[in-house]
């Protein structure tokens, strides 16, 4: 079991909270030493692990899942903990991975209870680690729930404004979609099974195809709207201005770049992958849907005032292109999706990295009592611009890479009702580019607001290495997207198999 | 010609903006200044071989039988989307990308020199030569593009260089929106190329791969460009409120080309652009970016003439857009503003050459793409001379210190060699002979005769006006009264250092030869020469209405006199109108501010609020609710409970009583 | 005249009536423990009653009522505990003024 390179995803962060455990309350330089340890090597595992894949595949290796393992858990049930990934997991792996990493940076001065707020953002990692290898749906949905629980104590906790509030509204909403989620599954396991025992295993289910028609339009409901309310679906986005406003900002990193593309991931591995002839069907009820978050999300984020509720909504609008990209199940458009989460994860984590950043200096989110920082603090104000050309779209940027391969996938899907969406869509371009340029404008640009600001310092070294990580990362995809590119697509063919099969 | 020399094209600027990017803070002013200039000549001496190779070696790739052939020199795949829709990056070198070539690398150079002495003592000065290498850099890899989507690509990446130079002074709040405006109006016109590119590939790749467009990529141009009916015919038929699915989908392409290059009615950016650095309106916002929408229909010329509705509209907006440019530029004060609308109005100009050029032989004309040749022609001389008045410009606002020809007057004495260049770039805006200006106009105008004498006349009314407000400015600035402050004044207006005289004088003598270039010879719509030659009455009636119109200018302002306030006075609603130039700006604003911002936003924003979130939040009221209205029953009471206990014992047992009968 | 079941059964239902009567409406809370021992006591009355007249020969109901008696003391060794000590606590037996087990 141990000889599984990707059961050490769990092992590793459960290894860093034992770690964690063991180290005193306040010890800040056994922890810092804990956390950079493990986000490390996971690191380094991730890249290794897409590195051996890559090789795998290379080599002819063309089973759908590589480095898969499968070891019963409890029996009556036919429960597995099983794992396996495939080009898509690869990448979601590396890029929570890299998250992890810039995120222990980013809250390298955290405050109060250090060694606790580490533990429960490890007890995340796991969770998150967990749902993107397991291809056991019911493990998967375990670790699910694994990572949203922290959320609940590390926004109530750690957070700011009203953060009882907040953390109440997110956990509720979610653990209301995981109940849905929960039916959904538990539908999908029955159906699928033979003789009375229920088939959990995502592979075997696909390749059985067995679920009726009818029972998969109601499975499909389920499924997509609770894999959608993570995924900040209209009208199922509301936790998510709240929740990463009061967020602090390891957590807001976290969960925007890696939570919310649980969401995605699972849409379109269970409720698509596995219910294909629904998805045929109903997609068009969430294109609706999709399509009403790209624009709203980008419309209402051009009004706010705070920072983190602004990024917030442009999370509803972009996340909410992921989801229209995977509904239009054609191979360019999913694919696009898979990068724009890959792209949005990145981004966002930038995104909320440097507002944590900005805010701990000014003690302000409000853009209206801001000005100028460019000026007294240049390196951050550079990286703010930065993040905001790449979720504009700007070309050398993953965004713009993910974005166009939505919008020329979603356009081959040639009926006037999907086009009137698509295009729908593209206008989200210009109304990013309003907002994006309006933050940066008034906060970035322009004269100094507060004189009390002039006194600031610009980043120190843990900062400048966790937004350079990600910077690098983002700068790399938009430059050389197609080996990505190319892994995903490849990924989609069964999955675009079992969608043609069941028109 | 191997691939070295123009992958080092493109790469050497993008290093430079690397380094000067991230190194730029930690070197001095000089160090950075000469790095950028150095590794600017560099470039235009590379460009200058690659284009002279490909004009005069006559080399069997770059000339065939007397015809110049298009050459990917390389094409590398950076993105597939599916099969046919592939996205490469590459080289393309045929008359115009050559041309351009030229122009943009010598406009780069003599800004990068110029700047050396007009941003001197600007914090950023790192910065700022960054960013000019990264202009460079897109404008480039925009002409060379070999597919529409790497155009697309690099059209953004200009938008953005343009985005950063206009803000560059980014402490003032103008620049900082004037950029902000310049970038989303760009961008809401790209909004319309990507729809036009995703309409166009669409049918191009939906077309079987084995048929008459092969297995190229559907953005390749030169896969389009020579088989404009199998993309036509690749359309099946498909229509659009009765226009050809092509007709829209190039006709939406050319908005992009709206977009960048301020045709009416997204030419708002551009006034408001002259926020930015002299200089980089000089190279950015007169003689390279704002053509890439001029360029963007040569590139595309075949596939327009197939659909030759989207030529009539590309005249249409290019002939209205000149001449409200023009009459605007007549009521303005600000001399960068003046030149603005000039450059807006004469790339109209090109524009309406090119709607009026077409590919296959009209009858009763001799050339029938005299106008591809002219509006290209009168690109590049544009380029030089305005570029050349925009420099000129920089040299006189960095002497007075402000924008205003109010604040000028009687300059001539003070600054000679600013008059003299200036004087050359305003004769040959005006199309005097023998300045560049003349030839290219006079192309152009002969090609609009050609099509309909209506563009014609209309197109040389415009070019009186070109010469009216041109002049006016000259006067107002060089004659007129001298300001009485520079008597009195310790600083002395003065011309500017040897860095910046010297591209105006270079800048100068390339507009009173250039228009001997043998242009036809070198850049046609098809590769086979044309032999340029003057035609007669078109040449003498628009010299005809330049002398007339200089003449009037000269009566009006060399010399201080009221009659330009009186005939101002005459006609205060009209001046008025032409000042705030026909209140455009306040449309636009009315539109985003009052109605998409306060009413959609707020309204989407109050909707988010008060009915998602309220909805939510009532969700958890109710429940509250309830659990307050049944913790009642909990009352502490063991009696109560007693009583509870019995009711429900009884109705238990009434129902059992019930159902067992 | 016989002495049919319903001789027995029907001073039970009486019984446990009267207790459940006396639960609801006194306030004493000796009184309610008098009550409850009323309604345990009519129940054990059944489980004789019902043992000698349906099974007579076998002693499951005797010995049942047996333990529910045994289990009756002890409970209200414990209910008079819990009293007395109330009593000590807010100075009366009544069972309105205790409000405290709720929510």
């Amino acid at each position: 079991m141990f000889s599984n390179l990707l059961i050490w995803f769990v092992i590793v962060p459960i290894i860093m909270m034992a770690g964690l455990a063991c180290c005193g309350n306040s010890n800040m330089k056994a922890i810092r030493a804990v956390m950079v340890t493990c986000s490390t090597v996971l690191l380094g595992m991730a890249i290794w692990l897409v590195c051996e894949f890559l090789r795998l595949r290379g080599a002819g290796d063309t089973s759908e899942m590589l480095f898969q393992g499968s070891w019963m858990w409890y029996e009556p049930l036919n429960i597995h903990l099983a794992v396996g990934v495939d080009g898509i997991s690869v990448l979601m792996l590396l890029l929570s991975a890299i998250i992890v990493f810039a995120g222990t940076f980013a809250s390298w001065k955290i405050s109060p209870l250090p060694k606790n707020f580490f533990l429960w953002f490890a007890l995340l990692s796991t969770g998150v680690f967990g749902f993107f290898i397991s291809i056991d749906m019911f493990t998967m949905f375990m670790f699910y729930e694994v990572a949203l629980i922290p959320m609940y104590l590390l926004i109530g906790v750690w957070g700011t404004g009203r953060k009882e509030y907040s953390a109440m509204k997110l956990t509720l909403m979610l653990m209301g979609g995981s109940a849905f989620l929960m039916l959904g599954l538990l539908g999908i396991a029955w159906h699928s099974g033979s003789a009375g025992v229920p088939e959990w295993n995502i592979l075997q289910i696909a390749h059985n195809n067995s679920i009726d028609p009818s029972w998969q339009n109601l499975l499909f409901c389920f499924t997509f709207v609770g894999f959608g309310v993570l995924g900040a679906m209209f009208p199922f986005h509301t936790w998510s201005p709240d929740g990463h406003a009061c967020a602090p900002t390891a957590v807001s990193m976290l969960h925007a770049g890696v939570l919310m593309k649980l969401g995605g991931y699972g849409c379109f591995r269970i409720a698509i992958y596995l219910l294909p002839s629904a998805a045929q069907e109903l997609s068009w009820i969430f294109i609706i849907l999709t399509g009403i978050s790209i624009v709203y999300g980008a419309f209402s984020a051009c009004v706010q005032t705070d920072l983190k509720y602004i990024n917030a909504y442009s999370s509803v609008s972009h996340c909410g292109m992921v989801l229209f990209a995977i509904l239009m199940l054609n191979q360019t458009a999913m694919t696009g999706g898979i990068l724009q989460m890959l792209s949005h994860g990145l981004m966002t984590a930038l995104f909320f990295a440097l507002i944590g950043m900005i805010y701990g200096r000014t003690h302000t989110r409000d853009i209206r009592q801001m000005g100028g920082l460019m000026k007294i603090m240049p390196y951050l104000g550079v990286c703010y611009m930065i993040a905001g050309f790449a979720s504009l779209g700007l070309p050398g940027m993953s965004g713009f890479v993910a974005e166009m391969t939505i919008f020329f996938g979603a356009f081959e899907d040639s009926d006037l009702f999907h086009r009137i969406f698509v295009i729908a869509a593209t206008c989200s371009i210009v109304i990013t580019a309003v907002y994006i340029l309006r933050v940066v404008g008034k906060l970035i640009l322009g004269p100094v607001q507060d004189e009390h600001h002039l006194s600031l310092t610009d980043a120190s070294w843990w900062e400048r290495l966790s937004t350079v990580t990600l910077i690098v990362c983002l700068a790399g995809i938009g430059f050389f997207p197609n080996w990505i590119n190319e892994t995903i697509q490849n990924s989609f063919v069964p999955i675009v198999n079992a969608l043609q099969a069941a028109i | 010609m191997g691939i070295t020399l123009p992958i080092l094209i493109l790469a050497l600027p993008f290093t430079m903006f690397l380094i000067l990017g991230i190194g730029g803070v930690k070197m001095s002013r000089k160090l950075a200044g000469t790095l950028g200039i150095l590794a600017n000549g560099a470039l235009a001496v590379m460009a200058y071989i690659v284009a002279f190779t490909y004009f005069f070696s006559g080399e069997a790739q770059f000339i065939l039988d007397g015809v110049r052939q298009q050459v990917q020199l390389f094409d590398v795949t950076w993105l597939a989307f599916t099969e046919r829709m592939v996205v490469n990056i590459g080289f393309l070198l045929d008359p115009i990308s050559a041309m351009m070539l030229v122009v943009i690398t010598t406009i780069s150079f003599m800004v990068h020199l110029y700047s050396w002495g007009y941003m001197e003592h600007e914090p950023g000065f790192q910065r700022y030569y960054a960013f000019l290498a990264l202009f460079t850099f897109s404008m480039l890899g925009l002409v060379v593009a070999t597919n529409i989507f790497q155009m697309y690509i690099f059209w953004e990446l200009v938008g953005v260089s343009s985005y950063l130079l206009i803000g560059f002074f980014y402490k003032l709040p103008s620049a900082v929106s004037a950029s902000k405006k310049a970038f989303i109006v760009t961008r809401f016109a790209d909004l319309f190329m990507l729809i036009g590119i995703l309409v166009l590939s669409y049918y191009v790749s939906h077309t079987p791969a084995d048929g008459p467009l092969g297995g190229a990529s559907a953005f390749n141009f030169m896969m389009l460009n020579a088989q404009p009916t199998n993309v036509l015919a690749s359309t099946l038929g498909a229509t659009f409120l009765s226009g050809s699915v092509l007709t829209w989908a190039m006709i939406l392409i050319f908005v992009g080309g709206m977009g960048k290059s301020a045709m009416l009615p997204l030419h708002i950016w551009l006034p408001d652009a002259m926020e930015g650095p002299t200089p980089v309106s000089a190279l950015i916002h007169a003689a390279t970016m704002v053509v890439a929408g001029v360029y963007l229909v040569a590139r595309f010329f075949p596939l327009y003439c197939i659909v030759p509705d989207s030529l009539t509209f590309i005249t249409v907006v290019g002939a209205i857009t000149a001449f409200y440019a023009a009459v605007v530029a007549c009521a303005q004060i600000d001399i960068k503003r003046i030149l603005a609308f000039s450059t807006i109005s004469q790339i109209a100009f090109m524009m309406v050459a090119l709607g009026c050029a077409y590919n296959e032989p009209i009858e009763g004309v001799h050339y029938s793409g005299l106008g591809y040749m002219a509006g290209m022609f009168h690109l590049f001389t544009h380029a030089m001379f305005k570029a050349l008045l925009f420099l000129g410009a920089g040299a006189l606002i960095h002497a007075v210190h402000s924008n205003d020809y109010t604040k000028m007057g009687g300059l001539r004495k003070y600054m000679p060699i600013t008059h003299i260049t200036f004087l050359i770039g305003c004769l040959a805006i005006a199309g005097i002979w023998p300045f560049s200006g003349f030839f290219s106009k006079d192309e152009m105008l002969a090609a609009m005769f050609n099509r309909h004498w209506f563009w014609g006349a209309w197109m040389t009314m415009v070019a009186g006006l070109t010469a009216f407000y041109m002049f006016r400015m000259y006067y107002l600035v060089f004659w007129w009264e001298e300001n009485p402050e520079y008597k009195t004044s310790h600083h002395k207006p003065h011309d500017a250092p040897w860095q910046m005289s010297l591209p105006l004088i270079i800048l100068a003598a390339v507009s009173c030869v250039a228009g001997f270039i043998p242009f036809g010879e070198l850049v046609t719509y098809n590769g086979e020469p044309y032999h340029i030659h003057i035609e007669a009455p078109v040449a003498a009636t628009s010299l005809t209405v330049a002398v007339l119109a200089i003449g009037l200018a000269t009566a009006m302002y060399v010399k201080k006199n009221p009659w330009p306030t009186r005939l101002k006075n005459m006609f205060p609603a009209l001046w008025q109108a032409a000042h705030r130039r026909f209140y455009w700006d306040e449309i636009y604003m009315f539109i985003t501010h009052n109605i998409i911002f306060n009413i959609i936003c707020r309204g989407i924003a109050w909707f988010d609020r008060h009915i998602i979130d309220g909805a939510m939040d009532g969700m958890a009221a109710v429940t509250n609710w309830c659990s307050v209205r049944i913790k009642g029953m909990q009352s502490g009471t063991v009696t109560a409970y007693v009583r509870w206990y019995f009711i429900g014992a009884v109705l238990l047992a009434a129902i059992t009583w019930i159902c067992l009968l | 005249m016989d002495l049919t079941i319903l001789w027995y059964i029907v001073p039970s239902v009486i019984m446990f009536c009267a207790g459940v009567y006396g639960f609801c409406t006194r306030k004493n809370m000796i009184a309610l423990l008098i009550s409850l021992e009323l309604m345990l006591n009519s129940a054990d009355l059944n489980f004789i009653v019902f043992n000698r007249f349906l099974f007579p020969g076998t002693m499951d109901g005797m010995v049942f009522t047996l333990f529910a008696i045994a289990i009756a003391a002890a409970e209200t060794a414990v209910a008079i505990a819990i009293i007395i000590n109330i009593y000590r606590e807010i100075g009366n037996t009544d069972i309105t003024s205790v409000k405290q087990m709720k929510f």
